[in-house]
């Protein structure tokens, strides 16, 4: 009799649970009502949104509506389910990453896997900010891009793929450069940002408008077979300019068009910063700030060095900085770093990969500008057998990929007892251009 | 991760006999340098060993691989230089079998 006293007693108390849930079914169900109904009207709720405006307060977004007793609509605690089983994210983490705006600067080998995983992990707001176009040289490393996309903006395919992952995230397309004048506009809707650009001055004006609009900054590099990670700009920590007040010469800081990337290199920098976004917006864990990790693709190996703290004698982040927003909107970063802002225009900078067995025009000879003097005697044999061969006087031609060392060369050489050396103007892009289609460019 | 301690890398110094031989005339130290990014480039080393004067500072451990490798002129001013995975300031006194890393940053994605 007993028990089945406490039985009817935890009835009342399992009926008015099962009231509660229901009635929440129920206001899940009349918002999914409205939300469908919306839809059907013209203009509508939009999931995508090219406004650029990124408040998720007046925001109509699915996973927003539906609100169960853990806040979470039972769609989302069926997608999300094994976040919400991890005991040290679980339902608080979930609904912090739903309820955090996210910008990703730059849709390429970093932005990638930053945007997919974004876009899957369900944070409210994601915002990608890119100007370039997809190129098919691009996709051996940004995978969030499609060759149905070669030639089409970066962000319209980035925002395509990341809508098909999870068409619950609200997107924001910035399909513009971020730059001085804009940039405080831009960041200012977002709580995160994630630094995937592929420059230097990009580097700087991110990290003093993340000072300036007090936004974390999670900041991640990839060249050649070698990657870095730092949370920037957090509680207090460091921001890019105390670490780097001086930025390094131009030919410190190569570029992928340059000197090549191993595609899955940006590839896990690019996870990585994503995990410190997830961290940074869910406040789970230790996010990476004062500290750096350095990955060695190479010798598969990862090592997190501990960086300084904010420098009171930062301009921008010191005790006495003084630098105000009128000065960032006016402030040349590009003069200040010595180079250009998009990597597309590197010819500009004459960084040309040295000895590249890539491609070459039949018969001629492939040496490396540096290793120009210790080659004449090679080139001299070379044209004393071609004319041995013809029988007339053999003609030295120099190319290069872009025409730039090309003309260097031709300068070494005809002071060095090869007057009548001719540089090839245009280099082999001009060849695979205007002489011969089938050259392969790169 | 740490790293598997290894003596095989290259000596770098004016010190070629063993140091320990005679220790107590010249007390020196071996200080393990590696370089990342562009560094490698331009040394053409991931790491090296350096020996130094015992009390030698990361400043003249610095100077040391100026002499090596001019060409790390490049970063001098524009890079971490981290004191057994720590932020050193350059003033820093050695000890033996430190791991000093120079770290210039890359721009890249």
């Amino acid at each position: 009799m007993d028990s089945k006293e406490i039985g009817c007693g935890s009835c009342g108390a399992d009926l008015l649970g099962e009231i509660e849930r229901l009635r929440a079914e129920k206001e899940e169900l009349e918002s999914r009502i409205h939300l469908l109904e919306a839809q059907i009207k013209p203009g509508g709720a939009a999931e995508k949104d090219r406004s650029g405006n990124c408040s998720l307060s007046s925001l109509s977004c699915p996973q927003m509506n539906g609100a169960t007793l853990s806040g979470l609509s039972p769609k989302m605690i069926h997608r999300y389910s094994r976040h919400l089983l991890l005991p040290d994210f679980g339902v608080e983490g979930q609904l912090k990453l739903s309820k955090s705006s996210i910008l990703v600067v730059g849709a390429g080998g970093l932005g990638s896997p930053v945007a997919m995983y974004l876009a899957s992990c369900g944070v409210g707001c994601l915002g990608i900010v890119d100007s370039d176009i997809v190129e098919l040289n691009n996709l051996h490393r940004q995978i969030i891009h499609t060759e149905a996309y070669v030639g089409q903006s970066k962000v319209k395919s980035a925002a395509s793929s990341c809508h098909a992952i999870n068409s619950s995230v609200k997107l924001v397309e910035h399909r513009e450069a971020l730059q001085a004048v804009n940039a405080l506009d831009i960041v200012s809707k977002y709580d995160i940002v994630v630094d995937a650009t592929d420059n230097l001055p990009s580097r700087y004006m991110i990290s003093d408008c993340c000072v300036l609009l007090d936004k974390p900054l999670v900041s991640g590099a990839a060249l050649g077979m070698e990657g870095q990670l730092t949370v920037y700009n957090y509680n207090g920590g460091p921001c890019y300019r105390c670490l780097f007040p001086t930025p390094p010469p131009s030919t410190a800081c190569q570029r992928c068009s340059d000197s090549g990337v191993l595609g899955v290199v940006p590839g896990v920098i690019g996870c990585l910063q994503a995990l410190e976004a997830i961290k940074v917006a869910s406040a789970v864990g230790e996010p990476l700030s004062g500290r750096m990790l350095l990955f060695d693709a190479l010798s598969s190996r990862t090592r997190t060095v501990k960086i300084r703290g904010r420098s009171p004698l930062c301009p921008i982040c010191g005790e006495n900085a003084a630098f105000t927003r009128e000065n960032f909107q006016s402030f040349d970063y590009e003069n200040f770093t010595q180079s250009p802002m998009s990597d597309r225009s590197s010819e500009k900078l004459n960084l040309i990969p040295e000895s590249s067995r890539i491609t070459a025009i039949p018969k001629s000879m492939n040496i490396p500008l540096s290793n120009l003097e210790d080659k004449l005697s090679t080139i001299d044999s070379a044209l004393k057998q071609a004319a041995q061969d013809s029988g007339k006087c053999a003609s030295l031609f120099v190319v290069c990929r872009r025409g730039n060392d090309s003309q260097r060369a031709v300068d070494y050489l005809s002071k060095n007892g090869f007057p009548l050396a001719k540089d090839i103007v245009g280099g082999l892009q001009s060849w695979s251009q205007d002489v011969d289609h089938t050259f392969p460019s790169y | 991760m740490t790293e598997e301690p290894k003596d095989t890398c290259d000596v770098i110094g004016s010190q070629k006999t063993n140091p320990s031989q005679d220790k107590d005339l010249a007390p020196y130290i071996k200080i393990k340098v590696l370089f990342f990014a562009r560094a490698r480039d331009l040394t053409g080393s991931t790491e090296i060993c350096l020996e130094m004067p015992d009390g030698s500072t990361a400043r003249d451990c610095m100077s040391k691989l100026l002499i090596e490798f001019p060409n790390l002129q490049e970063i001098y001013n524009s890079m971490v230089l981290a004191l057994n995975e720590e932020y050193a300031p350059e003033s820093t006194i050695l000890k033996d079998k430190d791991e000093l890393a120079i770290i210039p940053p890359i721009s890249g994605g």
